[in-house]
């Protein structure tokens, strides 16, 4: 008994105490005290300014990265250049190194007495403390979902079909359009799924790029901070729910991807 | 080049008091306090993961009950879920107002339970393919050999799926290192006693100490280039043995 149900309970238990009670237990507190100051924090101008902002740093860093992860997953996987192996490891860095040393080295190269800072500056162009700024940051810390789900695939479905393509005449922009992408496009999908929610939730190199200034360069997750801070409970769970009610969402999208990527690969 | 640049002025700005002004800086008692403590949580956070994360995979792949699906599914929860909220969330459960009578907030512990939280996937999604690969024969023989369930696991099941948590714990590890968003509402930043390495960074940039926030970051990302190393030999080491 206690072998077959032991780890079963343990498990369960674990997952339910660190997982599930938590985010249950947000979905209540914002609507402990009713429907009508949720609203109100909802509407709040400065809380749809948020929204507002963080879904253009989704609706830049998605498409960005989704190129340049298709072409690097494609030059580490097919192409001979040498180096390719480097950009492999290199691709990975994002995800070891703190978000926090990614804002503060985007302050170096572009803040005031920065590298580019300088010469920028001169020019009337401002990168910290901008959008500008947050959507490098955002862009830099979700650049590696995409290469990490295309490259096992284009392993996987291997290169005949390309050569085909080839032989039958077909022009390496044809091969790509008609053979390569459709192959790889739930792993593409999933990838892009990864990216949206890294890109939605960034909270640290964001917060060190941002300056934080309430209404214009302040990001959802940033907000959620700042009412906090503010011992303003009920904006910041509720921004915090629409945060959770968007993860779930990007949940749910993933667990319909898996199965397909799993059987393409 | 997005990524090195960058990281290269970070080393640069690093030393540019000199070597002894980034040894001043990384050896201030508040520097020492951060960083001792975002290593001492990370190695903990990365043993309990090593632990449950192989235990949450053994169910997921070998137990059957009603509803494995959604709790397949969950595991991804921390991945999908903004840090901000993971932080907002445990605070509501685990803080000051505690439904549960339990209040951590602003504890060490808090810090480890935020950094358990956004790290739980990565043992448990890099065990779960091994293991179900893993062929049922080896066990089937040690059993029918008169071997119990617990010495099949110990000599012939944990063996095979070492390299697999050990590259799971290094990534948990890296990410426990650099977190910054679930940590920063529930642990309250108190410095010598609940500031980790990231949030003394923040600090030091608020304040306008840029050389600073350098020379920790610094050490911070000579720790992740080990770990990069260190994924990157097992994965190497993995590859030969499957030959």
């Amino acid at each position: 008994m206690i072998a077959r149900y032991g780890p079963r309970a343990i498990a369960l238990g674990y997952l339910a105490v660190l997982l599930v009670l938590p985010v249950g237990f947000v979905f209540y507190r914002t609507f402990e005290n009713g429907l009508a100051p949720v609203w109100d924090a909802l509407t709040n101008p400065e809380a749809v300014h948020a929204l507002y902002l963080t879904l253009i740093m989704v609706a830049i860093a998605v498409p960005a990265n989704t190129i340049f992860g298709v072409i690097a997953a494609l030059v580490i996987v097919r192409s001979k250049a040498r180096g390719r192996s480097v950009l492999n490891v290199l691709v990975d860095i994002p995800f070891a190194v703190s978000p926090v040393i990614v804002g503060l080295s985007l302050v170096l190269i572009y803040g005031r007495t920065g590298w580019l800072g300088e010469t920028l500056g001169d020019q009337g162009i401002r990168v910290i403390f901008t959008p500008v700024g947050m959507a490098l940051a955002t862009i830099f810390v979700s650049l590696p979902f995409v290469v990490r789900e295309v490259v096992p695939v284009l392993r996987e479905v291997g290169d005949d079909q390309e050569r085909a393509a080839e032989t039958l005449g077909a022009s390496p922009w044809q091969t790509f359009w008609r053979v390569t992408l459709p192959a790889i496009r739930w792993g593409v999908a999933y990838g892009v799924v990864l990216t949206t929610a890294r890109a939605l939730g960034e909270y640290g190199a964001v917060s060190v790029v941002s300056g934080k200034l309430v209404g214009e360069t302040e990001t959802l997750p940033l907000h959620v901070e700042q009412r906090f801070a503010q011992f303003d409970l009920t904006s910041a769970y509720t921004s915090a729910f629409v945060l959770a009610g968007i993860a779930l969402i990007v949940l749910l999208i993933m667990q319909m991807l898996k199965p397909k990527s799993e059987a393409t690969g | 080049m997005i990524v090195l640049i960058p990281l290269a002025a970070v080393a640069v700005k690093s030393t540019e008091n000199g070597l002894d002004g980034f040894w001043t800086v990384v050896t201030s008692p508040q520097a020492l306090a951060a960083l001792k403590l975002t290593l001492a949580v990370a190695v903990i956070v990365a043993l309990i993961n090593a632990v449950f994360g192989t235990l949450i995979a053994w169910v997921l792949v070998r137990d059957r009950f009603r509803g494995k699906g959604v709790v397949n599914a969950i595991i991804d929860l921390p991945f999908a879920l903004p840090t901000i909220v993971a932080s907002l969330t445990l605070l509501a459960l685990y803080g000051p107002k505690s439904p549960l009578g339990v209040d951590v907030a602003y504890t060490r512990v808090a810090v480890a339970l935020a950094l358990l939280f956004v790290t739980l996937p990565f043992v448990v999604r890099s065990v779960q393919p091994v293991l179900h690969e893993l062929d049922r024969d080896m066990e089937a023989a040690a059993e029918s050999l008169g071997a119990r369930p617990r010495t099949s696991f110990r000599r012939i099941v944990l063996p095979n799926l070492l390299p697999a948590i050990l590259a799971g714990v290094a990534l948990a590890f890296a990410r426990a290192v650099g977190e910054i968003g679930s940590v920063v509402l529930i642990s309250g930043n108190l410095p010598f006693k609940t500031e980790v390495a990231s949030v003394f960074i923040i600090g030091q940039i608020e304040s306008g100490s840029l050389a600073g926030a350098a020379a920790v970051s610094t050490v911070l990302l000579f720790l992740a280039l080990i770990v990069l190393v260190l994924i990157n030999l097992l994965a190497w080491y993995g590859r030969r043995h499957d030959r």
